[in-house]
Parts: structure tokens; sequence; C-alpha cells
């Protein structure tokens, strides 16, 4: 008896197994069709994917740099000073005989970790300040807006600039001043989504069932977040590079010999009639990379969010 | 009017207040006596003891904030350590060139990007749309001290046309303008022309086509008027990103604005004057978001003044 029980029992569980095996596969093929969406739509954006290409090959750049790079980024060698650009030096040398080239290739690391850590940084500072300000609302949304409004009025490079002043001028410090300076926009654009999502009934109805108040913010309006997070974060990147290119530039940001593509315009800028090419080419990598990021971002948004478009 | 315009000024005072207090701690928190900064190690420890009761530097930290806060309601801000001169006097001595080149920045970043944007978006998808977009995307990607040093080698160093740097006449702030505007140029170029080509969808101008409108009036007197707001609104924004960009374009053409001064204030490690030029330079930020909140105001009379 307790054995017809059983199997009874287990072929209700097997049921209620194919059932839920239906929904995933049925789950996943909506998700497969999405995602071949949203790929095809990208896909025809030819400039976007130009820019997504540019923004690989510079990444593959950044970490084999060492390899791909002809000459030592360091190395001093005096009797090649200012070589133009030759066979031996394709792009020239600067005051120190150094390749240019070379420090190009490894400035692209540095580029690259501004661009992604900073950004990164900024925007989970900005998504949780921003969820706990939208969610909550009342006195802590007053004061988390209030303190972004005071980092808002700022001029960015100027607080940036500040923060420099501070700690010291350093790669490491560009990573933090930049993670401080830019965390507020990030806020205001999560807490608006979060106050728009926390009307909706699938957050009412977790609301009644229970569910705790970081649950519904991180499993219910965090993931509806995503889309937009991704742009902002793709349109973030080009002006964390143009901030560290500016403030190494200014001499606040990274210290020589360090091969930053700001500093290098800047150490160049003296001998512009003479050897102009020691500030030209990093300042062409800038602006491809950032061109990319802006390419690849633009697309993105038409993508994921039609209605942003501008 | 009045009342919206007051309230905005309102609204200011707590954000200044917060901008003072933290460049206040930031700038207080750096290791190391601002003295010996000053003046190296070169110097007797009882003249140490001397400046620093002369500076209030023993007082506790808070006391200075609601010192220096004073002073600045009076308009003081100290005095430079390095340049020996009141930092008040310096600033105001420095504006008039941020000003100039800013508003000279700006002004060409509207004449160059709304005509931009218009043309872009009549003639969508066409050669000259994809040129001026390329444009403006270049001027949004290109960093400001590069364009700058490249046009001081293109048309200063080879083509002799203009001076490389200076503040002497309006020659010289012409290179600077463009420069520092260019970005500005780009965004407000494809603002409007996104804008326009979604006014262009609505049914008043389908009607306004129907009705036999050629094609210029419809644009220009239709479309336009309804996709300029927007614009109007990131000017504003721009306001600031003009300031931020001046602090490099001042550097780069060796214009001794608020931007230099601040530059060279954080060289030097002198902490008055670097004070007073962060809140002065963010202080115009405010000023200028209230004016072009006010002129948005103006333009669109559904937003309410209350």
């Amino acid at each position: 008896m307790i054995d017809g029980r059983y199997n009874k029992i287990l072929n209700v569980n097997s049921e209620i197994n194919k059932n839920n095996i239906e929904l995933k596969e049925s789950d996943e093929l909506r998700r497969d069709n999405v995602l071949k969406e949203v790929t095809n739509t990208f896909k025809k954006n030819k400039i976007a994917v130009i820019g997504l290409f540019f923004i690989i090959f510079l990444l593959l750049i950044a970490i084999f740099a060492p390899y791909i790079a002809p000459y030592d980024p360091y190395a001093v060698n005096l009797d090649l000073q200012f070589s133009k650009p030759n066979i031996r030096n394709w792009v020239g040398t600067d005051v120190f005989g150094r390749d240019i080239l070379s420090r190009i290739i490894f400035g692209t690391r540095i580029s690259m970790l501004i661009g992604l850590i900073p950004t990164f940084i900024s925007m989970i500072i900005g998504i949780i300040l921003g969820l706990l300000s939208g969610y909550y609302g009342g006195k802590t949304d007053f004061i988390i807006m209030r303190i972004a409004d005071i980092v808002l009025a700022f001029p960015s490079l100027l607080l940036a600039m500040v923060i420099m002043y501070t700690l010291g001028a350093s790669l490491l410090n560009i990573f933090i001043a930049l993670s401080i300076v830019r965390w507020a926009g990030i806020s205001r654009v999560v807490r608006s989504q979060t106050l728009s999502l926390k009307k909706m009934e699938f957050i009412e109805a977790s609301k009644a069932i229970g569910v705790k108040n970081w649950n519904i913010m991180w499993r219910h309006i965090f993931p509806n977040c995503i889309p937009n997070l991704l742009v902002l974060f793709t349109l973030n990147i080009p002006g964390a590079i143009l901030s560290e290119a500016s403030l190494s530039f200014l001499g606040v940001g990274a210290q020589p010999p360090t091969p930053s593509w700001g500093l290098m315009i800047s150490r160049g800028k003296e001998f512009l009639l003479s050897a102009p090419w020691v500030s030209i080419f990093p300042g062409v990598l800038i602006l491809i990379i950032t061109l990319a990021f802006n390419f690849f971002g633009d697309g993105l948004r038409d993508v994921l969010d039609p209605y942003m478009k501008y | 009017m009045a009342k919206f315009i007051f309230k905005r000024l309102l609204s200011a005072i707590p954000i200044l207040l917060g901008v003072s207090l933290i460049i206040f701690i930031l700038l207080n928190v750096v290791p190391g006596d601002p003295i010996t900064l000053m003046f190296k190690e070169h110097i007797y420890p009882e003249v140490i003891e001397r400046l620093r009761r002369e500076m209030h530097l023993d007082d506790p930290a808070y006391i200075r904030y609601f010192r220096f806060i004073w002073d600045a309601l009076h308009g003081n801000f100290g005095i430079s350590y390095k340049l020996n001169r009141p930092v008040t006097y310096l600033l105001l001595n420095a504006f008039p060139r941020t000003l100039v080149l800013a508003l000279s920045a700006a002004v060409f970043s509207w004449i160059v990007g709304i005509p931009a944007g218009i043309l872009s978006a009549v003639k969508q998808y066409s050669i000259e749309d994809y040129f001026f977009m390329g444009f403006a995307l270049c001027g949004v990607s290109m960093p400001v001290f590069w364009s700058g040093l490249l046009f001081q080698y293109i048309f200063a160093l080879k083509l002799g046309w203009l001076p490389v740097a200076g503040y002497a006449g309006v020659k010289y702030y012409i290179m600077p303008a463009i420069v520092l505007g260019w970005s500005s140029a780009g965004t407000i170029a494809r603002l409007t022309r996104s804008s326009l080509l979604e006014v262009m969808q609505n049914d008043y101008i389908r009607t306004a086509r129907a009705k036999g409108l050629r094609e210029l009036p419809v644009i220009f007197r239709h479309a336009l008027k309804n996709s300029i707001l927007p614009v109007v609104t990131i000017m504003a924004i721009q306001v600031a990103s003009l300031l931020s960009g001046s602090i490099i374009t001042e550097s780069v053409f060796g214009i001794p604005g608020i931007g230099r001064i601040a530059v060279g204030a954080i060289q030097s490690r002198d902490m008055p004057l670097l004070q007073g030029s962060v809140i002065f330079a963010t202080f115009l930020v405010i000023i200028g978001n209230i004016i072009a909140d006010v002129a948005y105001a103006f333009i669109d009379p559904r937003i309410r003044y209350d």
C-alpha cells in the first residue's frame, strides 16, 4: 500500500518536472529569440559593429602588449632622440629616444583600465545609492540626491583635480578620483527608473507576499535597469579615458615615465614644431578609442532602448 | 517669474555650502604642513610657530571652516601662498578672460551646431548627414588639448594665420574658442538632429505638408520651434562642460583665466588660491544653470514658475 502511494507521488513529481522542463524550454526559446533580435538589429548598425571591432582590437593589444610592442617602452636611447617615423621606429621616437609605437601600445593598457575600472566602480556606487534613494524615498532620497546635486555642481575635471591634489598625483589615485566624481549622474538615472518600477504591480505583489526590501531591489528592480545601465556604462567609458588623459596632460595625473597617452602629448607639446609626431600619434589613439566606445554605445542604445535615442 | 528666479537662487545656497564643505575637507586633510610646503624646510621653527598662529592653523577644523565661510561671504578668500596677493583680486582679474573664452566658444557651438543638426536631419542618411555627424562625433571624442595642439601646429606654426598662444586681442581667442566650442557643437548638432527628426514624424507636420507648404517653411516654422527645447536644455549643461574644458584650453593657449589659475595653484600647492578658484568656478556653473533654467521657462510657457 505504501508502495502504491509512493508511486503516485513519484508520478505526480515526474509530471511536475516535465512541466517545469517544458516551461524552461519555452523560456529559453524566448530568450534565444530576444537575443537573436538584439544581435540582428545590432548587426544592421554597421558603425556600431565597427566600434565593437575596434574595442576588441584595442583590448587584445592591451592584453598582449609585451608581445606586440617592438621595443621596451621605457628603454632610453639618446642616439635616437626625435627620430622621424622610419622603418625601425614606425611612428618615431621621443625626447629620450624611446620608441613611441611601443609606448602607445603599452598606453592602451592604461587607457583601457582607466576606461573600465573607475567607470565600473562609479556604476556600482551610483546603482546602490540610486536604488536606495528611489526605493526608500523620504529622508534617504533627500540626503542622497542633495549630495548628488553637490557633486554634479562641480565642473567634474576640477573636482578630480582637487582630489588628485589631496591624494597626490599617481595612476592609482586617478582611479579613486574618477570613481568619486562620476557616480552622481548614474545614481540619478537609477533613481528615476526605480521610481517608475516601484509603482508596477509585480513589485507590489512581491511586497505583499513579504519579500524583503533588499531582495526586491536586487532581484526585481535592478535587473530591469540593466539594459539602460549597459548603455550608460559604455557611454561613460570615453569620458573617463578623456578625463585621465586631461589630468595627465595637466601634470596632475600619471607621472613620467608612465606611458599614458595624455602625458605623452603633454611632453611632446614643447617640441611641436620640430617633432610633431611625439604629440600627434598618441592623440590619434585617444580619438580612436573614444570614437569606438561612442559608436558602440550609440548602437547599443538603439538596440536596447529605442526611446532613449538622441 | 521673479518668484521663480528667487526660488532658484535660494536653492543654490545649500549646494554652494556643500561645495565649500567638500572642498574645505579635501584641501585640509592634505598631509603635510602648508608652511613647510611653502618654504621647503628652509625656515626656522620659531617662524613656523608664528606663521601658524597668524594663519590660525592651530584652531580646530570646524572653527577654521566657519571662519572661511564668514570670510568668503565678505568676498575674502585669503591670500595666495605663492603669489602673495588676495585670492579674490587674482580671480576677478582672471575672470573676464575665462568669460570671453567660454562665451565665444558657446556662440561658436550654436552657430555651427544648430545649422549642422538641421541640415543632417533634413537630409537624413545623405553624405552631408554623415559628414556633419562625423564632425560632431569627432568633436565629442577628441581631447581638447590634442585638438588645440593640432590647431596650433597647422594654423599657427605651419600656416602662420593666427598667433600660437597669448591673450592680447581678438585674434588670440579665435583658435581657443573653436577648439573649446567644437565638442559642444558636436553635442548640440547631434541633439538638434534627433530632436528635429522626432518632431518631423508628428501629424501636424504631415498636415502642414498636405496643405501645400514648401519644405523650408515646414521645417523652420513648424518643426524647428518644437524641436529646439531639448537643445536649450543641453545648452545649460554645456556651461559646466565649457568651464571644465576652458581649464585645459587656457593651459594649452596660455590664457591666464580661472582654469589656468587652478592648474597653477595645484602645481605650486597653493591651497587658498585653489580653494578660491574651485569655489568660484562652481559658483559660475551654478549661476549658468540658473540662467538656463530661467531661459527655458521663458521659452516654454508650459513650465510652471512655482
